[in-house]
Formats: structure tokens, sequence, C-alpha cells
């Protein structure tokens, strides 16, 4: 609440140094904006960002920083008893639970600012008075606690203030600064500029950077796993039998086996339909029906996984049993369950044909009519054009397409849960269940696994796995895509 | 002996290859040719020159029946090639297109080798019995194309790789490759450079022995070195044609005059 008040109050006081920027501009122009060097928005804008942008990023900082202060002075006060690690982290979100508890009651009126600023444990029960406001706090709450949530409080308080003070007062003096630089001569066009390039760095900054902070967390906790785990046992071991008690086996090649065997039945299906919708789309269709099939395959496309799932579950499954069931119309007895890798493949294939054909359209449409009319001039029909000259030159990005496409079946984890059953078996069967790497990784973090076990932590280091693989797979693609395209340049 | 040489060209001259008749070309609402006749002698260039958009490669198109892989566009009137209507129901225009060859502006060899580019045509109406016979057929193309003597020792190397002037002879050796009889060229050296431009333009000359042949080319100067015949076309319409030396030295039409001496651009 107070804080997004505050950032209003920064948006305000931007619109206002705009205004007035803008104004003090055309004043030193004499009212007439062929005597400025910008345009007067410019102007305008040139004295928002002198005020709004120092003040955010002061503002950003401060909030990314006094937590920590806070968080090392208000240790101090608990650790008295000897308390390490994953305790002392126990604690003290106790100390961050009660603090806030008390800020509640108070807005609550529960109780007044001066009672929870006394508050001792002597004083009827805390925890009572806490849960009333909807704070359950663990244990009974020790003298120690209570003061360093108090104290927790105060600096908080103490903190935002000043920050917000900070702030302002640096919003106040940009906007201040903004409007002395403007005169007629000023520069503001070149000056926005620079903002503008500085915050599109920033974004991509972000956004490179998230990753590379996702890519370290997988290997810091693979590492950790590694260290509890024999690696040998994880990449050779050819039985996945996770335990509680510890001693588990934890080989990834039956997880490995099932991901490539759901994907290569996946590509089988989605590969074949989903190219021949492409060149019909891309050669064949008339205006009007491409209008109509295209966005067709582009709703298909949106439907969430989890839905796929469903139908995977709920009717491919079923319908399978009743052809290869033991009771099935044509007797063969191979399928006992819904649950196979087969279900799962076919479902994701289905999933996978507006990927691959909206891919392919792309790749084919990119291949210069002139290669056609070449063709169709030395009297080839439109088949042997797609066959002998269209398909030959689009082929490395269909390549390309395809292999994006085996990396999206590979990393698809709903379908897998629902279709293909949880059991991790070396089989060629593709009637039995199986499950994948994403599947495990969903089920050993979802589980009641201590969070610092190799059960729990082999996710990490199944995702790595994964993560290496699909980035093979897209740098390949992205490759052979780009190559291709620079063939036609 | 003489004399009969002397009869024999003539007749050539005055044999007719193709005879188009009150041909009229919409593209959606657009009226792009206007009730154009002509007739075309064998084993002649015949040039089609005019103002940029003004149907020239329209018309062109309209003799190979290529006009009917644009689906707006709608061709009216007869064109007859040896005197069979080439828009008749019976006749196939896939089949047309083969004994009608076809170079374009751009040189658009197919990303294979060369010995594949030339070897497509004949590999897709069974030319050759057998991989000899091909070869064969691939050697004379190129070689008629005047291009032998440069890529015989790489043919198997991409035909994209070629330089533009090569590029374009590779087109016209596969043109060639399907036996046609006649050659459609849609400004076959708007994109080369001028020494591969006398190249290909010799060879045009070279290919009248065999083909009548139809270039579409906005330098006048080229019309006047490789034609003998001259079409001059003008907002959808055939507005004279003659014999080239004629067209250039003593116009009929005010606007082909304005056209030749630079008026009309
Ligand atoms: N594919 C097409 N679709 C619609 N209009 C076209 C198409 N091709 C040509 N035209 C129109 O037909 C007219 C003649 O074009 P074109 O034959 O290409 O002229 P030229 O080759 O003489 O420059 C122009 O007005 C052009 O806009
Ligand atoms: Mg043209």
């Amino acid at each position: 609440m107070h804080t997004s008040w505050l950032l209003i109050v920064l948006v305000v006081l931007a619109g206002i140094s705009f205004y007035l920027g803008r104004s003090r501009a055309m004043q030193s122009a004499g009212g007439d904006m062929r005597q400025l060097h910008s345009l007067p928005n410019f102007y305008g804008w040139n004295v928002a960002l002198a005020s709004l942008v120092p003040a955010v990023v002061i503002f950003a900082l401060w909030q990314a920083v006094q937590p920590n202060i806070i968080n090392r002075s208000v240790v101090s006060m608990v650790t008295t008893e000897e308390l390490t690690g994953g305790a002392l982290n126990l604690v003290m979100s106790d100390v961050r639970r009660i603090a806030n508890g008390l800020d509640a009651a108070i807005s609550r009126g529960v109780m007044s600012a001066s009672e929870a600023r006394d508050l001792s444990v002597g004083d009827a029960s805390i925890r009572q008075q806490l849960s009333a406001v909807g704070t359950v706090v663990g244990a009974e709450v020790s003298d120690n606690v209570l003061l360093a949530a108090q104290r927790y409080r105060a600096m908080t308080a103490t903190g935002s203030l000043m920050q917000t003070a900070l702030v302002l007062i640096v919003a106040v003096a940009g906007a201040l600064y903004g409007l002395r630089q403007t005169n007629r001569d000023f520069r503001a066009r070149v000056s926005v500029e620079t903002v503008v390039r500085a915050v599109l760095i920033f974004a991509a900054t972000v956004a490179i950077m998230t990753t590379v902070g996702i890519a370290f967390s997988l290997i810091f906790n693979t590492i950790k796993f590694f260290n509890l785990h024999p690696a040998s046992d994880f990449l050779f071991g050819t039985t996945w039998n996770p335990l509680f008690r510890g001693g588990s086996s934890l080989g990834i090649l039956p997880l490995l086996w099932g991901t490539f065997y759901i994907s290569i039945i996946a590509l089988l299906v989605a590969v074949p339909i989903g190219l021949f919708s492409a060149i019909y789309l891309a050669e064949y269709a008339s205006p009007a029906a491409r209008s109509i099939i295209k966005p067709a395959l582009e709703v298909l496309a949106g439907i969430p996984t989890i839905v796929y799932g469903l139908f995977a579950l709920l009717t491919v499954g079923p319908l399978l049993v009743s052809a290869f069931g033991p009771n099935g119309f044509l007797g063969l007895g191979w399928m006992r369950g819904g649950s196979a890798v087969i279900t799962a493949g076919l479902v994701m294939g289905v999933m996978l044909i507006p990927f691959v054909s909206s891919l392919s359209d792309d790749i084919i449409n990119a291949v210069p009519q002139s290669m056609r009319d070449g063709s169709y001039g030395l009297g080839a029909t439109k088949s042997e054009t797609v066959r002998m000259v269209v398909l030959p030159a689009a082929l490395p990005g269909i390549a390309g397409a395809v292999l994006l496409a085996a990396s999206r079946a590979i990393g698809e984890t709903m379908i897998v849960v629902l279709g293909a059953g949880a059991a991790a078996r070396l089989s060629l069967n593709p009637f039995e269940a199986m499950t994948t790497v994403t599947a495990k990784i969903v089920a050993q973090l979802t589980g009641d696994n201590d969070f610092n076990s190799p059960e729990a932590l082999v996710a990490f280091a199944l995702g790595t796995t994964l993560f290496v693989i699909t980035l093979i797979l897209n740098v390949a693609a992205l490759y052979i895509v780009r190559r291709y395209r620079e063939q036609y340049e | 002996m003489d004399d009969l040489r002397i009869i024999e060209r003539t007749s050539n001259m005055n044999d007719i290859k193709i005879s188009a008749k009150g041909v009229q070309v919409f593209y959606g609402d657009t009226h792009a040719i206007k009730d154009v006749d002509v007739e075309i002698a064998d084993k002649t260039v015949t040039a089609f020159i005019g103002p940029s958009g003004c149907g020239k490669s329209t018309f062109l198109r309209c003799l190979n029946r290529m006009n009917d892989t644009i689906d707006i566009c709608r061709v009216e009137g007869s064109i007859a090639i040896d005197g069979q209507d080439i828009y008749d129901k019976r006749v196939d225009p896939v089949q047309l297109r083969a004994k009608v060859g076809m170079v374009f502006q751009k040189p658009n060899p197919f990303p294979k080798s060369i010995y594949d580019n030339v070897a497509y045509g004949p590999k897709i109406h069974g030319l050759a019995r057998t991989k000899a016979d091909l070869d064969e057929i691939v050697e004379a193309s190129l070689r008629r194309a005047a291009l032998w003597n440069e890529v015989k020792d790489r043919l198997q190397a991409p035909g994209t790789g070629l330089s533009g002037g090569q590029q374009q002879r590779l087109c016209i050796a596969r043109a060639v490759a399907t036996a046609p009889e006649v050659l459609l060229m849609d400004e076959p050296c708007s994109a080369l450079d001028p020494i591969a431009t006398a190249q290909v333009e010799e060879l045009i000359d070279e290919l009248r022995q065999q083909f009548s042949v139809v270039i579409v080319t906005h330098s006048m100067q080229q019309a006047a070195r490789v034609s003998q015949k001259t079409a001059f076309f003008h907002l959808g319409n055939l507005v004279e044609f003659n014999d080239t030396d004629q067209i250039f030295t003593n116009p009929q039409d005010p606007r082909t005059e304005s056209y030749i001496t630079g008026r009309i651009g």
C-alpha cells in the first residue's frame, strides 16, 4: 500500500515536470515552436525523465538493500542460542511473520500502535492475538524472538520513512535540474534518445541475466546433488527407484529412454501431417481456404497442454485399450491400461502438428516464387515442382523446424503425466506405461522429500540434463534455419 | 543451288509460328492487355518493347499459359501455335510449357547442381532413355547456351554458385534442354553486366537458327541489335508491329516515335 502510493506520487511528479518543462521551453522560445532545437514534447519528456529515472533507481536499490541490513542487525538478537543454518532461517522467518502480524493487528484495530510496541511475552497469549488476524506462529514465542520482531518492525518503519523522503527529494531535485537545463538551444531530443537507449539495454540485460541466473541455480544444485549421490549411478544406472529412507537408485537412463521413445512417436505423427498440411497451405490452398485453415491451426497451437493431457487420459487411452487391450476388438491383448507410451506419443504428436506446420509453412513461403516459375516454365506440374524444387530448397529449414519440434516434445510434461503413466521402465513395447525426465522432476519436487536430500536434488540434475539436451537441439535448429535463410538473401 | 537456299530462307521468314487474335488480359478489374493481334514468325527474334507496366510481360506469359498460375488472371481471345489453339480445353498447359520454353528476368537456377538444373526438364518429360542419353542432352544444351567450356569440369557444383551471366546462360540451357520450339525471354539481360549481356545477346542470335525467339526488353538498343521484328506496346495496346529496321528508322505511329526518341518513358 505504502510503496504503491509512493510510486503514484512519483508518476504524478513526472507528469507535472513534463508540463513545466514543456511550457518553460515554449517560453524561452517566445511561444514560437520553430525557435526550439527540438519539438516541445521532447523538453517535457526530458524533465519528466530527469525527475523519474533517478528516483526510481534509488527506490529500487533501497528496496533491495534494506531487508538485508535489517536482517543482519536483527539476527544478532536471536543468535544467543546455538542456532545454525536451517534452524536460524526458521527463527528469522518467525520474526518476520510476527512483525507482519503486528502490523496487520494494528491496521485492523486489534491492537493500538503503542500496545504493539510495548507488548511483552507476559501479556496474554500472543499467538492467539496474532492468529486472530490470520498469522500463524510455530512454537511458543520466546522473549528474544518477540523483541527481535519489534525491533524489526521499528527498523522497517524508519527505513521506509527515510526511503520515501530520499526518493521524493531526488525526484524534485531531478525535476529542478531538468528545468534549469531547459532553454531553446538545449538538445532535448538527443538526451531523450540516450534515456530511451538505456531503458532498452536494461530490458535486454534483464532477459539475459535471468537466463544466466537460471542456468547457475541449476548447476549449483546439480553439484550439490552429485556430492550426495554417485554420478555414475545417475548417469549410467538403469533403475529409477527413489526411496524415502535414502539409498535410492536414481539412474536417468530409463527416464531418458521414455523421453526419447515418446518424442519419437510424437514426431512420427507430427512431422508428416504437419509438413503435408504446410505444403497444402503454401502451394495448393486458395486464399479463402488458407484464411480459414491457418487461423484454425493457430488456435490448435494455443490449447494448453493440460487439455491435451485430459484428451490423452479420457479419450485416446481408452480408445487404444478398446482396440489393443485384452478385450479389444482386435483381440490382441497387447495393452493393459490406457496409460502408455503410444497414448502420450500420439497426443503429443497432435499437439506438435500446428507447430510443425506453421514453421514449415513460413519456410516454404520463403522459397522464392522465381523457383516455382522456373519449374512451371519447364513444364513441370505442381506436385513435381513441390517435390523436386520447393522441398529440396526448403529442406534445411524444415529440418530446423523438426529439431525445434523435438525439443518441445522433450520438454513436454502434462501430456506425459496424464497419458504415459509414472513407471520408469526400459522397454521397447510402446503399449506399456513409461515416464519421462520432466514428469519425474515434478514427482520428485512435489513429494514429501526433504529439500536437501538427494531424492529432491536429483530434480536439478534432471533439469540440467534436459536443459543441455534442449539447448543443443535449439542451437542446432537455429543454426540450420539461419543458414538456410541466408541462402536467399 | 543458291536460288534454292534463298527460297528456303524467305519461306522460313514467312512461316507463322504463333498467331494471336483479339487477346485481352484482365488481372481482376485491371485491363492489362487490350485486343492485341500479332503474328510471330518462325526462326526469327521478335522483340517486345514499351514503357514499364504496358503489359509486355503479361502478353509474353500468355504465350506459354504461365498466367494460369496467377489466380486472378483471365485471358480472352485466341492464341494459336502451329495452327493449334493453346487455350483449347484439350491442350495440357504443362505439356505446352515444355514446347514453349521460358527464361526469366532474374536468373533463377534451382538450388541443385549444374547438371541437375539442365537435366530437370528432360527428366520430368522422360526425354532420355539412358544415363548416356541424358549426359548427351545436358552437354548439347550447355554447348548451345555457350556455357559448356566454362562448366564442363564442375557439372556437380551448385548452379547458384555461378556468376550472374553464367546463371542466366544456365537457365537458357535448362530451357533449351526440353527441346522447345519457341523460346520466351522476359528481360533476360536486365540483371546482367554489359559483358554478360553481350554474351547472351550473341547467344540469342544463334538460337534463332533453331527456335522462334520472343524477347521482352526495355533497352531499345538491345531490340535493335538482336531482333528482326519489333512490337511496341503502350498502355496495354499493341501500337505498332513491324520489321525492326522500320520501327527504328521510320515509325508509323506518333507514339512509337515519341518512345524511341525518348519522350515517353
Ligand atoms: N500478378 C499481377 N497481379 C495484378 N496485376 C498485375 C500482375 N502482373 C502485372 N499486373 C499489372 O498488369 C500491367 C502490366 O504489367 P506487366 O505485364 O508486368 O508490364 P511490363 O512487363 O510491360 O512492365 C501492370 O499494370 C501491372 O500492374
Ligand atoms: Mg515486365
